[in-house]
């Protein structure tokens, strides 16, 4: 039952089809990939299940998570965390604002928030960075945050889009690692798209093309 | 959808009620005054007016002059210095100096260049000889000499900066380091390649500044020759005559002030078709140009003195509300004191609050629609194109005395003229635009994806926006705040129109004074006129860098 199905998705531009249909499955703890040239409208696949798909596109078709239909939710009803090629941290806030943004309201007080914040900062080896600007981290480190700020969201399901492309390689295998082993201890289904290869092996499970076409 | 649309009611009503408003009366009809039947009498009266080809030839000759020295200077400027740290520096100085308002500008610059001013004081006797002003025409010279150089002055900074964001657009660097490869000299290269790019970006503001120079008033009133003046105030001085007769008069005035800019740019249009050809022809001509040390000198010259006399204008109006007497030929008052300021103020309380009040409730307001269209515009709602970029522009391109008078006329009507709810109005219709053109492109160019983000962390939408979008767009909207709150300080025509003479803002009450009063008081009053928009200014730059003191990211 925990898993992402997406039945039947096509995704039209001014009549004209750009994706799919696509339909698959991802099972819990599982990653399925999805490969592509750029501009084969992944992101927009992604952009469609996150609930942020531009107005321009008409979509058809039925996301569902846990058995939860997805159609007409806002993007923040949906527990389903998104990370981009840029980490996204938000500039203005510290790495531990940046923590306690993804964390809900429901877990309440002020120290309850706090040690939620430095429990997740120690797992991901930044303990006592909680009041550091953001952009004096490094890549890797502000990598790490955003997964970590993503998965205080309580996330159902997590959404990948070319999340390695801008990191240095030796430092691509170490986040590929660290990003699949956190959505499987978590028991997300992940849905990764890339043009990377490399990713797709790391990932470990199904891959689907894109071409434009057709699945 | 609501935005745009009620946007634009509150925008182009007014200005088109406003233009029939004073079409109307100018033919001779104005039920109110007993005008019904149409007639063209209103025009012969302003025709046989004396001295009214000289107002007109004053108006065109200062207005032209204004603008193409205006422009010539901002462009020689940013041709020879584009790129250089001074560049980068004087684009940051330029903003508060751009929030001075006219009027304010317009008595400082008096008070240093009249015969008894701050520049012949300190040149006197040692260097002129003069022990007593001089009887010379140096402000109100019936050329307009001293107006069109004080436009100008007003005018650079303007200019300069609105290039400057052209320039980041369009990539000018590129264009012209490839241009130089080629074996172009710096300037020659940069007029040839990236100035026909940055002119199509700059062309509604230079036709702005075009308007503006054709029509403006408290520079005119301050600096301008007074029999006669040029056009605007002549038309200004029968709006107000206590002979309600000569409105239809002053409606014909304001009608062919309306003329004058249409002329002013169709001619302006026409020297640009002209100066492409020609243009099209020396670009591809082959002439490499110098090493532009000439042109660095000339436009960084004339762009050093425009900013000192711009800074020197606003300190001259502080030296003398704190001066308790300045004899002339020494180059600084003989004793300073708190006199003036002390004695000045109680009358000076209610027109500053009046000022600070009206600004504040048209920038709020300003903001709120502002931001709904561009929100609307992100959210997949149309866009304002080009053509709306024009529509935007309107009210800096219309002479104000062109519609406020039919504004007035409709106020009145409705008995809603002098309410606080009438100027705001009608201020919002200056600041709208302000708003709108400073806030546009921060707010286009922030990535989608930070609210995405936060939306899939579970943020609602309202979440979204305010901790994240607003937030990390506090400083270009607090800019856009102080610019807008600046335009509406400055306000003067708008004001006078709007409140039928009956609210005193800190702008008509300097230039009131400015004819004549006590030195000492017009300083003070224009001093605080210039204050306001320089604390907002200031608060601007200081708040955000306060609240991200320790964010790089936010720089």
């Amino acid at each position: 039952m925990t898993d992402l199905t997406l039945d039947g998705i096509t995704l039209e531009v001014a009549g004209r089809r750009v994706v799919g249909p696509v339909s698959l499955a991802v099972p819990a703890g599982r990653v399925v990939t999805v490969m592509g040239p750029s501009g084969c409208g992944k992101s927009s696949l992604l952009a469609f299940v996150s609930g942020a798909l531009d107005p321009a596109f008409r979509a058809r078709g039925r996301v569902a998570l846990n058995g939860r239909d997805l159609d007409g939710l806002p993007p923040e009803r949906r527990r389903v965390g998104i990370l981009f090629q840029d980490d996204l941290l938000f500039p203005h806030l510290s790495v531990g604002e940046n923590l306690a943004f993804g964390l809900p309201a429901s877990v309440k007080g002020r120290e309850a928030r706090r040690a939620a914040v430095e429990r997740a900062l120690g797992e991901c080896g930044l303990a006592g960075f909680a009041d550091r600007d953001p952009a004096t981290l490094s890549g890797g480190q502000r990598a790490r945050v955003a997964l970590m700020r993503t998965l205080l969201s309580g996330p159902e399901a997590l959404l990948l889009d070319e999340p390695f492309g801008k990191l240095d390689m030796d430092l691509r295998a170490q986040m590929r690692a660290f990003t699949f082993g956190h959505a499987r201890q978590a028991g997300l289904p992940t849905l990764l798209v890339t043009h990377d290869a490399a990713d797709a092996e790391a990932a470990g499970g199904p891959v689907l093309r894109l071409d434009g076409a057709a699945v | 959808m609501l935005f745009p649309i009620i946007t634009a009611v509150l925008f182009l009503a007014p200005i088109a009620v406003g233009l029939l408003g004073t079409l109307l009366p100018s033919f001779g009809i104005l039920p109110a005054l007993g005008g019904v039947e149409p007639s063209i009498q209103p025009w012969r009266d302003l025709f046989a007016t004396p001295g009214l080809w000289t107002a007109l030839r004053l108006t065109v000759t200062t207005g032209l002059a204004a603008t193409l020295l205006s422009f010539l200077l901002a462009v020689g400027f940013c041709a020879a210095w584009q790129g250089s740290r001074w560049f980068a520096r004087l684009q940051r100085l330029l903003p508060p100096l751009l929030a001075v308002p006219h009027a304010a500008f317009a008595i400082g610059f008096a008070f240093l260049v009249a015969p008894s001013g701050w520049v012949v004081r300190l040149l006197s006797p040692w260097a002129t000889g003069w022990t007593r002003p001089p009887d010379l025409p140096l402000i109100q010279d019936p050329w307009g000499i001293a107006l069109t150089l004080a436009l100008v002055v007003k005018e650079v900074p303007f200019l300069v900066l609105m290039i400057g964001a052209a320039l980041a657009q369009t990539r000018a660097d590129r264009l012209l380091a490839g241009a130089r490869a080629l074996g172009y000299g710096p300037v020659t290269g940069w007029v040839k390649v990236v100035l026909p790019l940055v002119y199509r970006q700059v062309r509604l503001p230079v036709l702005a500044v075009l308007a503006y120079s054709l029509s403006a008033v408290e520079p005119a009133l301050v600096l301008g020759p007074s029999t006669p003046p040029p056009l605007t105030p002549l038309v200004l001085r029968w709006f107000a005559d206590p002979d309600l007769s000569m409105r239809f008069r002053a409606a014909a005035g304001a009608v062919l002030q309306l003329g004058v800019v249409v002329g002013g740019i169709g001619v302006w249009w026409l020297a640009e078709r002209i100066v492409a050809v020609k243009g099209r022809r020396w670009a591809v001509a082959g002439a490499r140009g110098g090493r532009g040390a000439g042109a660095r000198l000339a436009g960084g010259g004339a762009m050093a003195l425009a900013v000192l006399v711009s800074v020197a204008a606003v300190a001259v109006l502080a030296v003398w509300a704190f001066a308790r007497n300045w004899r002339f030929n020494e180059a600084f008052p003989g004793a300073w004191s708190l006199d003036t300021v002390g004695r000045t103020l109680p009358q000076l309380t209610e027109p500053a609050w009046t000022t600070l009040v009206i600004a504040v409730a048209a920038v709020l307001i300003g903001l709120v629609l502002v931001v709904g269209c561009l929100e609307h515009e992100r959210r997949g709602g149309a866009a304002l194109g080009r053509r709306a970029l024009w529509l935007i522009y309107a009210p800096l391109l219309v002479p104000g005395v062109g519609f406020l008078f039919g504004i007035q006329v409709v106020l009145v009507a409705s008995g809603l003229d002098g309410s606080w709810a009438a100027l705001v109005w009608v201020h919002l219709l200056y600041v709208l635009p302000y708003l709108y053109l400073t806030l546009a492109d921060p707010w286009r160019a922030l990535d989608e994806r930070y609210e995405r983000t936060a939306r899939s962390l579970g943020a609602s939408a309202s979440r979204a926006f305010w901790r994240v979008r607003a937030a990390m767009l506090l400083r270009p909207i607090l800019t856009a705040c102080a610019v807008g709150f600046a335009v509406s300080v400055g306000q003067y025509l708008p004001t006078l129109f709007a409140s039928g003479g009956r609210m005193a803002t800190l702008t008509t009450e300097a230039v009131a004074l400015a004819s004549g009063a006590d030195r000492r008081v017009t300083a003070v009053y224009a001093f605080a006129q210039a204050a306001l928009p320089l604390l907002a200014f200031a608060a601007a730059l200081a708040v955000p860098a306060w609240a991200y003191r320790n964010r790089k990211g936010m720089r």
